[in-house]
Order: structure tokens, then C-alpha cells, then sequence
């Protein structure tokens, strides 16, 4: 059993990232369950997607300590959720902190560099994706779940290699978005 | 068969097409809204390439289950489709359906909202089910919810009556991967034939009623060996038992705890398996009840030991041993289980306390135009006594800081009748309702006739995105469109209006905020009822033409811009100034507007 859970803020593409992982351990032959959110919470909120892999799981939900690795698109989340990582988990973080509105209004400003020093102190297997940089590179935010995903399948944590996500890449996306997206994925597993 | 990733409200729709669902109708809401879709991307085609199944997104949930209720009549199998406070809305035809009954096998899936999460209330449809004498089926995870789309038609063709199927947010919104078979049962409609009982008159009501109550009473002892209600056996006098979703919770507490505690699944809620329950009851010394919202396993385990003078102890919500209100969850329930079964917990890795997390209401989006009509009433109305009636659906979002503009919120359409109420009370107060395209046609088209037809002194904004935005952008009577992908006759909201005798009728952009504001002030000076729709399509109906950019030279780093739009799309630069997230930023330009120095304008391509 393999659990995998992802987190970010609405819109980032953790959705996509959980099916591309459930399309790879199905085509594996396991039995997954995903759960995502889905409605008003999606709006700017925090979203969390629980993968769980292998024919022993009732739960849709994945339970405290009990993931494998958490895949976070964004600094604060990566915090937020770090109850549901099992002792010696691995936890691969983007670099990115999205300022919510309640930032912007009040005088506090969120800084995403708290979190990832918060996490580096946590006995956990921690990898940094820079995402900002990759951002910035790639030219689109929408490359972050590829580049996690190449970061923690070269860590070894998800059940896939860099390969099977080069693949589903190559097969999946539009030509003209194959190029931006394999550079993430080239800059996410040398982030291990 | 092959191996498919579905959602559990696909694999309520697979399960309806499987059964030979004909007719479906339903209204959109959190977290059903999906079963409907997948009827339509799977709809099975005829040989002239047309869809079998009828599929419509009706106005609202009393007339989705009216004209399911007319379909079945002639003998289709139908599916009716709502979230729970949906049902309440579809009452009155349920209530009366209940005593008439059917003859096609009709399930009326209604998606419960523990928590809740995207809901009014935590109203439990098993209550609802018991209320209107209706059985009712209450999966557990996808896989089942599959299975009991297909019994609960099996069922309702049987007794001739509606069945009511009632996954939760957990299960609806929950994937698996699954083998599907590739099959679909062949239903003939018989055509509707002329009966005395299809016409309720209080004698017909009285002889129905004696009928469903004895047909309740003698379905326990088939739905106590039905495949959805399971008594597994276990060692010691303390048992446990579940429904719903809670019973996947239970099993996967037990199975990190190592009990093998005796565990009742309830998927009938009612009418209650009572023979199979009984077999637990006399085998142990305590229950503890799990499910989500009111207590209805709790209290039928809790009727049929007193019945029975069986010495059980029943354990649940009614003595406070789990919450009253709420979702369940694994790790609730894992508590609730050691404490219960005398296990200790597993260990947690304790950590250091964490930093202050940001914290992340839902927003209206960068870009929405909803925040631009708010914004022109609340700059018209500044100053003055004014009252902002809101309603369902993403512009309820417009109650958030920094705007402030919706007082009140009840139920669907209610915008329109609540401003009324307060302006009988406070003549002197302006009165303005808010309600989108979608919803104006669900319940606020009457509340809008009472008001012209009473006099009442009001300002009726319409919230015209041309979408029902927040499920997911399902069509309406303003989109042109109909669940099947049909062109339809657009009804037009200004010509409504016009039928019903509001002659005060302004269609603005409230993308331009000038006359959005001036039309604002303009009608709250009308007397009787007057409109104004403001008119400007969803973001995600489209894509933006232009970029804007801040001039670092020009913002004076006043934060005017962040302090009055609540924007997503705007952040601080880090220093004092503010800069606009290009990922985020939609170009609907309202800042600009707000900017006291020109600071945002459009950026010029390179």
C-alpha cells in the first residue's frame, strides 16, 4: 500500500498530478482510490488530493501519519498537511508561496521561506523543487506537477520513474506544450 | 469488462445507464452535480447517432422531479438528481409522488453534504427518507454506489414506488478504479395508461398511506438479506456499528487498531434491516453508533432493543460519545474506536508547533465581474441606509472583506423576497437584491411577480455571467444551450422582466464601472421595483485579450487597489508598492477605476 498526498491552493494542478499517478498505478494493475476537492473550496482555498494504492485501503481519505510522501505545490500547505506524513516520509515542496487575499489586506506579510525552514528542522525527508525559478523558465505555473512528480520519482517515492512520467508527457499533452513541460520535469528530478 | 477511474457520482451514472435509465433530470448543486454530466458524456447512442437517455438540467428541483415523475408514470426508468437542500425544494411533488407511487423504476439521487462543506445546512436525506415513507439506499465508497444505482431501480420497479439513493460528499466526489461491465437492461415503456390512481384525492390518500406503511413494515425482512446491509461476525460483547462513508472509516480504523470488534453495515437506513440487526443486538452487551448527521441508525438500533427488551447499551451521538454535527473521519473515528475497545492509539510523530499558517477563505477570482457589480453598489450607496440581500452561488462570495455586500443569505431566490420583508419594516432602507442568471429562473422569477404585484420598494439586481458558475458551469435558460448540447431559444431575463411589469430596467457592463455606479444610484431612487442586470460573462467563459501591469513609477503605494477589491490578482511587491500576478489576473481592468494615480494600465506587447 502507497499512500500520496498532494496539496497546494486552488488551481495550481494538484488535480491533474493524482490522476496522472492513479493512471500509472492502474496501468501497473493496482487498485486506487483518489479523493479530491471539489466546489466553493476550490476558489483561492486550500485543496488537498489523498492517493492511496494497493487493495487493503477502505478510506478514500488518507489518515494522520499515514502518507508515504506528500507532493506540496506551495510552501504553507506543505506545513499544513505535514500531520498526515508517516515517521521517516518524504516530503517534496515547491519554493512557491501564494499570498492569499487575507495577506494582502492585512498588515502581516505570509513569507514562504518561514515554512521551508520550519520543514528543513522536521525530521523528515525534505526536497525543495524551485519553483519559482522553473516558473520563471518554463514560463508558465502550470509545469509545477510535472516537476514534482519528476522530483519525487527520482527520490523513488511514488511508484514511478522519470521515464513513466517522460512518457505519459510524450503522450498525453499537446505538442506544443511537450517541450516546456519535459524541461520541468528535467529541473524537478535534479532537484533530488 | 474493463478497468475504469471513475468518480462515484460516474459510477451512480454507470450504474443508471447500466439499469436502462431513460429520463433524467436534475437541478446543479455541490457535491451531486457530476451524476447528470456523466449521464450525459456516457449516454449510450440510438442507431440515428441521438443519445438514449432524455437528458435536461431543469429550472429547478420541484420541476426535475415533476417531469421524471411524468416519465415514470408512463412507465420509464428515471432519475432525478439534486443535492440535499434541493430536496427540499422538490417536496411538495415527493410527498404526494410518495402515496401515488410509480410504474418505470424511478431514483431520485439526492448527494448529502456532511460538514458541510459546500452547503446551507447538514440536513440528512435519510430523515427526509423516512418523513416521506420512501426507501432509501446509502452507499459507502464508489464501488457500491455503483451497485445500489442498479438495486435501488430493481426495487423501485418492484414496489412501483420512487427510491431514494443518498451518497455523501466523500463517496460522490471519491475515484476508484473499477471494472465496469459493458451491459444496460432493456426497458420497454408500457406509455402512460389512463388510471383513477394517478389523480390524488384524500380518499386515494388514505388508502396509499395504510398501503406504504405495511409495505414498509414487511421490506426489513428482504432488506435484512440484502448484499448492502452485512452483520460480520467478530469476537467480544462490544460491537460497532455503520453506514455511509463512516463504515469505510470504521474498517480502516479497525484494520490500524488490529480489532476484530463485530461490525453492522446499514446500507437501508430505512426501511432498517431489522431482522439482521437483531442477530447483533442479541449477540452483544454494547454499540457504538458511527455515521454523519442526524442519528438514524442510532435511533432505529435504540427502538428495536426496546422493542425486543434486548439489554444493550447503544452508544452514539444522543449521549454525546460522537459529535453531533460534522463530518466523520478516519482519525476521529480511530480515537472514538481505542477509547471504545480499551486499545491504545498508535503513536504520532510529535512535532514542533507550526508557524502561523496563511489563511485562505474562498475568493470571488481575479477577474469575476460579480466583484465589479458589488463594487458599483457599494460606491452608489455610500452614505446611504441601504441593505445588500444575497443568494446562492460564487456571488454569496461577495459577503467576504474587503467588499462587505451581502447581509443576507437564506436559500435559492430568497434575495429577492427577504429585501422585501425588511422594506415593509424599514421604508426608509434601500433595498437591494442580488441573484445570478441561474438562479433568477430556479425561485427568483415568482419572488420577483410578488413583489411587482405587492408594490414592494426594491432594487432587483441580476447577476447576469451567463453560466451557472459555481457546479461547474452548467447551462440554464440564459445559456442558450440544454444538458444535451442542443441550441435552445435563449429566455430572455430583460423580456421577463418586462412580462412581469417592471418598466425601470437597466442592462449594464459592470465592467464599466462609471454607469454601473450611476445606474446603481438612478434605481435607488425609482419607486416600486426596478432592475438593473448587470451583464459581463463568468472568466472562465473566455480568455483575455490584453495584459495590465503596474507602473512602478506612477503607484504610490497607497494599496487603495488591495484595501477596497479583495482581488486575488493584485499582491503587495514586497516592498510598499503592489504588483499584479500575471498567472491570476483575468484584465477586467476594475482596478484601474480604483487606482487614484493611473498606476495600472495595459501593458503593450513587446
Amino acid at each position: 500500500m502507497k499512500n500520496i498526498l498532494l496539496c497546494g491552493v486552488g488551481g495550481q494542478g494538484t488535480v491533474l498530478a493524482s490522476k496522472i499517478l492513479a493512471k500509472s498505478a492502474m496501468e501497473r494493475g493496482e487498485t486506487v482510490h483518489t479523493a479530491e476537492t471539489i466546489g466553493m473550496a476550490q476558489r483561492g482555498g486550500s485543496v488537498v488530493s489523498h492517493v492511496r494504492i494497493g487493495d487493503d485501503c477502505h478510506s478514500p481519505l488518507i489518515s494522520r501519519g499515514q502518507a508515504d510522501v506528500i507532493l506540496a505545490f506551495e510552501a504553507a500547505e506543505a506545513v499544513r498537511n505535514l500531520t498526515y506524513l508517516k515517521d521517516g516520509g518524504t516530503v517534496v515542496v515547491s519554493n512557491t508561496a501564494v499570498k492569499p487575499v487575507t495577506d494582502a489586506l492585512a498588515k502581516t506579510d505570509y513569507d514562504g521561506q518561514v515554512m521551508l525552514d520550519y520543514l528543513a528542522r522536521q525530521s523528515v525527508r525534505l526536497i525543495v523543487v524551485d519553483g519559482e525559478g522553473l516558473i520563471e523558465k518554463c514560463g508558465s505555473a502550470k509545469v509545477l506537477n510535472i516537476a514534482l512528480l519528476g522530483a519525487a520519482a527520482r527520490a523513488d517515492v511514488i511508484g514511478m520513474t522519470v521515464d513513466d512520467i517522460r512518457h505519459i508527457v510524450e503522450t498525453t499533452l499537446a505538442p506544443k506544450f511537450q517541450a516546456m513541460n519535459l524541461q520541468a520535469l528535467e529541473m524537478g528530478a535534479a532537484s533530488v | 469488462m474493463s478497468k475504469k477511474f471513475v468518480m462515484g457520482n460516474e459510477a451512480i451514472a454507470l450504474g443508471a445507464i447500466a439499469a436502462g435509465v431513460q429520463v433524467v433530470t436534475g437541478y446543479p448543486g455541490t457535491p451531486s452535480t457530476e451524476v447528470l454530466e456523466n449521464i450525459v458524456k456516457h449516454n449510450p447512442k440510438k442507431e440515428d447517432g441521438t443519445g438514449a437517455v432524455y437528458v435536461e438540467w431543469s429550472v429547478n428541483e420541484k420541476t426535475a422531479m415533476e417531469v421524471g415523475a411524468g416519465a415514470a408514470y408512463a412507465g420509464a426508468r428515471v432519475m432525478v438528481t439534486m443535492k440535499q437542500v434541493g430536496l427540499n425544494v422538490a417536496s411538495d411533488p415527493l410527498m404526494s409522488l410518495s402515496y401515488v407511487g410509480v410504474k418505470g423504476g424511478m431514483v431520485i439521487l439526492v448527494a448529502d453534504d456532511p460538514g458541510p462543506i459546500s452547503s446551507q445546512t447538514e440536513q440528512d436525506t435519510r430523515t427526509f427518507a423516512m418523513f416521506s415513507k420512501l426507501p432509501v439506499f446509502d452507499p459507502s465508497t464508489p464501488e457500491e454506489a455503483y451497485q445500489m444505482a442498479k438495486d435501488a431501480f430493481e426495487l423501485s420497479e418492484k414496489y412501483g414506488t420512487p427510491v431514494l439513493l443518498r451518497p455523501t460528499t466523500r463517496v460522490c466526489h471519491g475515484y476508484a478504479s473499477m471494472e465496469i461491465p459493458e451491459e444496460r437492461y432493456e426497458n420497454i415503456p408500457e406509455g402512460f395508461v389512463k388510471d383513477p390512481k394517478w389523480v390524488i384525492f384524500p380518499r386515494l390518500a388514505n388508502a396509499a398511506h395504510k398501503r406504504i406503511e405495511e409495505r414498509n413494515r414487511n421490506m426489513t425482512a428482504e432488506l435484512s438479506v440484502y448484499a448492502g446491509n452485512t452483520y460480520i461476525k467478530g469476537s467480544g460483547r462490544k460491537a460497532v456499528a455503520a453506514g455511509g462513508v463512516s463504515y469505510a472509516y470504521v474498517m480502516e480504523a479497525l484494520s490500524i487498531l488490529g480489532d476484530d470488534v463485530p461490525v453492522l453495515k446499514i446500507g437501508t437506513p430505512f426501511p432498517f434491516p431489522n431482522e439482521l440487526a437483531e442477530e447483533m443486538l442479541t449477540a452483544v452487551d454494547e454499540v457504538l453508533v458511527l455515521e454523519e448527521l442526524d442519528p438514524v441508525i442510532e435511533r432505529a438500533l435504540v427502538h428495536l432493543a426496546g422493542k425486543k427488551h434486548l439489554p444493550v447499551e447503544i452508544l452514539g451521538k444522543e449521549d454525546g460519545t460522537i459529535p453531533s454535527a460534522g463530518e466523520n473521519s478516519v482519525d476521529g473515528i480511530l480515537a472514538i474506536l481505542a477509547a471504545y475497545l480499551d486499545l491504545p492509539l498508535p503513536a504520532g510523530t510529535v512535532r514542533e508547533e507550526p508557524p502561523a499558517l496563511p489563511v485562505r477563505p474562498p475568493v470571488l477570482c481575479a477577474g469575476c465581474p460579480h466583484r465589479a457589480s458589488f463594487y458599483a453598489v457599494k460606491q452608489a450607496m455610500k452614505g446611504r441606509k441601504a441593505v445588500f440581500c444575497g443568494d446562492i452561488g460564487c456571488y454569496t462570495l461577495g459577503n467576504a472583506m474587503p467588499l462587505d455586500m451581502t447581509d443576507t443569505c437564506l436559500c435559492m431566490g430568497a434575495g429577492i423576497t427577504i429585501a422585501q420583508g425588511i422594506g415593509r419594516v424599514e421604508p426608509d432602507t434601500v433595498c437591494f437584491s442580488f441573484t445570478g442568471d441561474s438562479t433568477f429562473f430556479h425561485t427568483g422569477l415568482p419572488n420577483l411577480v410578488n413583489a411587482v404585484y405587492n408594490d414592494a420598494h426594491m432594487v432587483a439586481v441580476i447577476l447576469d455571467n451567463s453560466t451557472t458558475a459555481m457546479t461547474g458551469h452548467q447551462p440554464n435558460p440564459n445559456t442558450g444551450k440544454t444538458a444535451m448540447g442542443e441550441v435552445a431559444e435563449k429566455i430572455d431575463i430583460e423580456g421577463t422582466l418586462r412580462g412581469i411589469g417592471i418598466t425601470e430596467i437597466a442592462t449594464v457592463d459592470p465592467l464599466d464601472l462609471d454607469a454601473a455606479v450611476a445606474a446603481a444610484k438612478h434605481a435607488a431612487d425609482l419607486p416600486g421595483v426596478s432592475a438593473i442586470i448587470f451583464r459581463s460573462p463568468c472568466i472562465a467563459l473566455f480568455r483575455p485579450d490584453k495584459m495590465y501591469h503596474v507602473d512602478t513609477e506612477a503607484c504610490i503605494g497607497c494599496r487603495k487597489c488591495l484595501r477596497e477589491l479583495g482581488c486575488p490578482g493584485l499582491i503587495k511587491d514586497g516592498g510598499k508598492k503592489v504588483k499584479i500576478d500575471s498567472s491570476l489576473c483575468y484584465s477586467c481592468g476594475l482596478c484601474t477605476y480604483v487606482c487614484p494615480t493611473g498606476a495600472i494600465r495595459v501593458k503593450e506587447e513587446n
